[in-house]
């Protein structure tokens, strides 16, 4: 496949030299670039879904090891991966539905009823938990897919052959068509996170009421800006966000957009705390145990939050929700930047002279992200609705297949 | 992006050329060969552009810049080694890139930078503006910027035909280099519209003084010396560069022939320009200090991103631990071995225990035994390390065995391997090669190129190696010294040319030693002991090199007494070859006049300089009494009246006279003090300086501190009976 190897590459590329900025942008061009890679992938008769699942795998631990950083790209995988499953199992499931119904009048769905046990017994088994599937179902599917199904082939005649040969090309186009279908979905659904979101902030957001951000995120942006177009009247209170000041930049469009708007250092929103009935911030990723991975200088937010108990509430897409753990040593927590964020390299090089015997030279570390523990954050509000901490793991099971945690793993083996 | 007028073409020309030449891809040389011999012996093996810096070769770093700065078309130069570095770029996946094609242009014959330029001109493959860099630049700066000021310049001048691009560094006042190890500096540029109009790169070569054209002065409003500045051998040039190149077939270095080439002659009026960077990163990797300086500044993260745990091109992705501390994911480590902050270490490397290792770069497939102890070493691929080995401060190229209890010096660099044997100490500064040291040894200037006169020297195998070890055995070269790298060692120290041994610390990845430097600020200090007598207003740490003067705005005090200090130097030498080759006293006197105008100074300051240098010839003869001295200073004054009559023409320069005797008696020459009221009365017997002066002097005095009024003190009687006589004479 050179022409999917291109646009792999191509994408690799772009996201190992950090080309591609923000969680919403690289997630939408990694589903893009999946649903490329899914339509183009050639798929064998039999076995289809496990050959597109390895196919997808393999790209995507491709793209997670050129930007580790981003999370989002993982994430993006696991989700078409488990499209890809589910769509495999729901195929089943309307087939052997279809039987009754319309069995007789579409020749390529004819299926003798003893023709494949294993697919009816997975469709039974997938009837009874519709979507959205549980991890019950998922569970009892795996168990099914350990029996290889091109067992039967062998044993039927070759009439049936025939026929199920024709069968199974028109379900893998079929099986490829509902995964396009699906991501391009997802494809939507990633641009309309910001609005799912925003929708949600008039209930949030009271009228004078005074609101803390920090940096610049524009998941919180529309947000705030949805309460305004609401009639809404509070102000705004922006920590700038060192050291990429991103707060002067969401400053300055929250003012032209008509908001009260005070900027304040990052050092000063413990003094400012006490002022603020809220807190709302956008984040880089949702960790499985509801912690989050933020910009940095964040979790001294949250703590000033807490001491003086106002509510932090996180903003974040579900395309930030990672499966993984913070724990978990496969994940990439933080990036450390540049120091020349920091200062001037020009200005400062005689304090990094390597040449000389005296002393350590001087060390910047510029760390990019912050991770505030669940204990923290009062509220996550994704496109689906505000939620607890606590509450991460079942949308977890609901968005993702447990065999899709680890990526690499499977690689591996 | 792309050049809106890249000919130096009137508005006649039709619209069409010039969006033609719009379309044009930005374009980018990279010269793959240094044409020094900085990084011999490894050179000898491998182009230097291939040399791995973090374990990723230098010319992955300038290409993945150029790519991600947006140029689309890069000529490779290759000269020494180029089928290597087409080898590597063929098999490195760079050929194909999409919206980034890299050609490489091959020579066999060129040995210099100029030839380069010359060749790439006959090929006709550079339509535009264009980026000439060499392989070994590691930066992150954007282009646009500097692109965009070089068009610009170009639409209103078509004569701007080079925008160079710098940063600020200042270099140690010290050693007088920078932390690159290149030598100190000076540029002039005019602060506004930032040409370039001086160009001074060998601090060496200035002695410490720095003489500027007085044209500068005439034609610019306003000038700025700096030497707090690096040079990025960052250079945007318009397509005319390479015709100069071609017109001028005798420059060869892109600074010392082309730049300052162009500065002087005024004839073409072509101009350069500077572009300063501030927070990006730019530098090139021009000696082994320069390599150990950038590979502490990419993995400090400056580079950002092109750092070792991202993947900017093909280098294996590492993880970035505390401390900034790189693994590759695949290494076998001891428990008990301790890796140190700021060190990386590369895939498939395993490290015994009780290793401890830090600050350094280790490359990949290394085998590093027990209780080894590396510290601010670049190990590169598939070293053996044996057990209680010790590294300090030392390159180590792939391949190299290092037997148990070998030991390395700082400085020390071995090339492809090489094999130490057990127990084998290697001196420092030593370099160690399987291939004989060249017999002849050039200058500094000696081209890598000559010594490879096939161009296709290729890291030998190990059998190949062998033989060609054999075959020297065999001719038994006079100087050879067989293997002398201990018990069971393969390889030839080099011997330091005598010039270079002196040099050798300056260069080296060891940082410099201690005594080293206290050696240096010893000769510093007895250089600027002269002035401090005299003076007494030089800056301690005796920097004489000036920061920055921007002479539109008012000079420095201290620029002043600076120039001031090198006046009276200077009048001192005069004075000092006046004596010794016996010149007339008319010749003296031309001389320091025309020294008086170019630092512009008062006939009292000639007086006082001279004076000086007159009582320092006096105090130099041999003398064991004071009055001994004082016959001394009888005689020389004597001999040397007139001349310093010809000076002492207002009563001004002769109080200038006295106070300059009154400083020497208080600092530099005490020997004097006792004596001063004897001098100052024999100066008067001379005529030399007359009672006014004196009276003047004493009533200045007057209200003075007490420490000031010694010799005021001192000379009271004399000063009564002048006062007294001229009293009497008033009375007549």
């Amino acid at each position: 496949m050179p022409d999917i190897e291109r646009l792999v590459n191509d994408f690799v590329a772009k996201l190992s030299k950090r080309k591609v900025e923000g969680s919403q942008a690289t997630s939408r061009l990694t589903a893009e670039l999946l649903r490329s890679v899914v339509s183009l992938q050639r798929l064998p008769p039999t076995n289809s879904a496990a050959v597109l699942i390895e196919a997808v795998r393999g790209i995507g631990v491709k793209l997670v090891a050129a930007n580790p950083v981003e999370l989002a790209v993982g994430n993006i995988v696991r989700r078409v991966l488990h499209i890809i499953r589910e769509e495999d199992l729901s195929l089943l499931t309307s087939k052997t539905s279809d039987l009754d119904l319309s069995a007789a009048s579409d020749d390529e769905r004819t299926i003798d009823q003893d023709y494949d046990p294993t697919q009816s017994a997975a469709a039974a088994a997938a009837k009874s938990f519709l979507r959205p599937p549980s991890l019950h179902a998922l569970l009892e599917n795996m168990s099914d897919k350990a029996v290889p199904t091109n067992n039967y082939t062998s044993s039927s005649g070759g009439d049936t052959e025939e026929k199920s040969k024709a069968d199974k090309l028109a379900r893998t186009r079929k099986l490829k068509h509902d995964v396009i279908e699906a991501i391009n979905i997802l494809i939507e659904d990633i641009d309309t996170s910001h609005e799912l979101i925003a929708e949600q902030a008039v209930e949030h957001i009271h009228q004078n009421e005074v609101i803390l951000t920090l940096g610049s995120s524009r998941t919180a942006f529309e947000f705030l800006c949805a309460a305004k177009e609401k009639k809404r009247s509070f102000r705004v209170v922006v920590a700038e966000g060192a050291p990429r000041y991103q707060g002067h930049a969401l400053a300055k469009e929250l003012v032209s957009r008509g908001l009260q708007t005070i900027v304040v250092t990052d050092s000063a929103v413990f003094a400012m705390i006490s002022r603020v009935n809220m807190v709302i911030v956008g984040v880089h990723a949702v960790m499985a145990n509801g912690g989050v991975i933020a910009p940095v200088g964040m979790n001294m937010v949250a703590l000033a939050a807490q001491k003086h108990a106002v509510p932090f509430v996180v903003v974040a897409g579900i395309h930030k929700l990672c499966p993984s753990y913070p724990h978990n040593p496969e994940v990439c927590l933080n990036d450390m930047r540049s120091p020349a964020e920091l200062l001037e390299f020009g200005r400062f090089s005689n304090c990094m002279e390597f040449g000389m015997d005296s002393g350590a030279p001087l060390q910047v570390v510029n760390p990019a992200f912050d991770y505030v523990a669940p204990e923290l954050v009062s509220l996550l509000i994704t496109d689906i609705g505000g939620h607890n901490p606590s509450y991460m793991y079942r949308l977890i099971s609901d968005y993702y297949s447990a065999d899709d945690f680890d990526l690499q793993g499977r690689i591996h083996k | 992006m792309v050049g809106k007028k890249g000919g130096s073409k009137g508005m006649g020309v039709a619209e069409d050329a010039e969006e033609e030449l719009a379309r044009t891809p930005l374009q980018a040389i990279i010269l793959a060969d240094s044409f020094t011999t900085k990084f011999r012996p490894i050179t000898l093996e491998r182009p230097k552009v291939l040399l791995p810096l973090v374990n990723a070769p230098m010319i992955d770093y300038t290409l993945a810049w150029l790519e991600s700065a947006g140029v689309e078309e890069v000529f490779v130069f290759c000269c020494a080694h180029s089928k290597q570095v087409m080898d590597y770029l063929d098999k490195s996946n760079w050929f194909g890139q999409p919206n980034f094609s890299v050609t490489t242009i091959e020579s066999h014959n060129a040995i210099s930078a100029g030839d380069a330029l010359r060749l790439i001109y006959e090929q006709h493959v550079i339509r535009g503006d264009f980026i000439l860099v060499s392989g070994d630049t590691v930066s992150n700066m954007s282009l646009s910027q500097a692109l965009k000021e070089h068009k610009e310049r170009r639409r209103k001048d078509s004569n701007a035909v080079m925008t160079m691009v710098i940063k600020q560094s200042k270099a140690s006042p010290v050693t007088r280099q920078s932390r690159l190890g290149t030598e100190e500096l000076f540029m002039v540029i005019d602060p506004e519209t930032k040409q370039l109009l001086y160009y001074e790169d060998r601090g060496d070569n200035l002695k410490g003084y720095l003489s500027l054209d007085k044209a500068l002065l005439t034609y610019n409003t306003s000038i700025s010396l700096q030497n707090d500045k690096q040079d990025c051998y960052i250079d945007i040039c318009s397509p005319e560069v390479l015709s100069l190149f071609t017109d001028n077939f005798d420059y060869q270095h892109l600074r010392r022939d082309f730049v300052k080439g162009l500065l002087v002659d005024d004839i073409m009026g072509y101009k350069i320009y500077s572009h300063e960077i501030h927070s990006s990163y730019a530098a090139r990797i021009d000696n082994y200090r320069s390599y150990h300086t950038i590979s502490k500044d990419i993995i400090q993260r400056w580079t950002y991103p092109l750092v070792p745990d991202v993947q900017f091109f093909g280098n294996s992705a590492t993880k970035l631990e505390r401390q900034g501390m790189y693994r590759a994911p695949e290494i076998k480590q001891s428990s008990s071995s301790k890796i140190g902050p700021f060190t990386v270490i590369g895939s498939g490397t395993s490290i015994g225990n009780n290793t401890e290792i830090s600050n350094s770069v280790v490359g990949e497939g290394c085998s590093i035994g027990s209780n080894v102890t590396i510290e601010s070493c670049y190990i590169w691929h598939n070293v053996t390390i044996e057990d209680g080995c010790k590294l300090k401060h030392s390159i180590v190229c792939d391949g190299v065995t290092m037997k148990s209890g070998a030991a390395l010096e700082p400085g020390v660099v071995l090339s492809f391997k090489v094999v130490i044997g057990r127990n084998f100490l290697v001196p420092a500064y030593s370099k160690v090669s399987l291939h004989q040291q060249p017999i002849k040894q050039d200058s500094d200037e000696e081209l890598e190129y000559a010594d490879n006169s096939s161009g296709i020297t290729e890291s030998p195998s190990v059998s190949g190696t062998l033989d060609l070890l054999n075959e020297e055995e065999r001719t038994e070269l006079p100087d050879s010294q067989e293997y002398e790298v201990g018990d069971g060692g393969v390889g030839f120290i080099w011997l330091v040319s005598e010039a270079g041994q002196e040099e050798e610390w300056r260069h080296s990845v060891a940082p410099i030693p201690v005594d080293k430097l206290v050696e240096i600020m010893q000769i510093s200090n007895d250089e600027t002991d002269l002035p401090n007598e005299d003076g007494a207003f030089l800056p301690p740490s005796g920097e004489l090199g000036p920061d920055s003067i921007t002479n539109d705005s008012n000079e420095d005090a201290e620029d002043i007494r600076d120039d001031s200090v090198i006046f009276e130097r200077e009048v001192e030498a005069t004075f000092q070859r006046a004596v010794e080759e016996d010149v007339t006293d008319d010749h003296v006197i031309l001389e320091v006049n025309s020294l008086r105008l170019s630092y512009n100074m008062a006939s009292a300051d000639c007086a006082g300089a001279l004076f000086y240098s007159v009582m320092k010839l006096a105090l130099d003869a041999p003398h064991d009494s004071p009055n001994e001295l004082y016959k001394n200073v009888v005689s020389t004054v004597r001999k040397w009246k007139k001349l310093l009559k010809y000076y002492l023409s207002s009563i001004d320069e002769e109080i200038e006279v006295i106070l300059k005797f009154e400083e020497m008696c208080l600092e530099s020459a005490r020997e004097y003090s006792p004596l001063f009221v004897q001098i100052l009365h024999h100066l008067y017997d001379q005529d030399i300086i007359q009672e006014e002066a004196i009276l003047d002097w004493a009533s200045e005095k007057e209200g003075a501190e007490e420490s000031d009024k010694i010799f005021v003190k001192q000379s009271e009687k004399f000063i009564q009976w002048l006062k007294e006589a001229s009293e009497e004479e008033d009375e007549d």
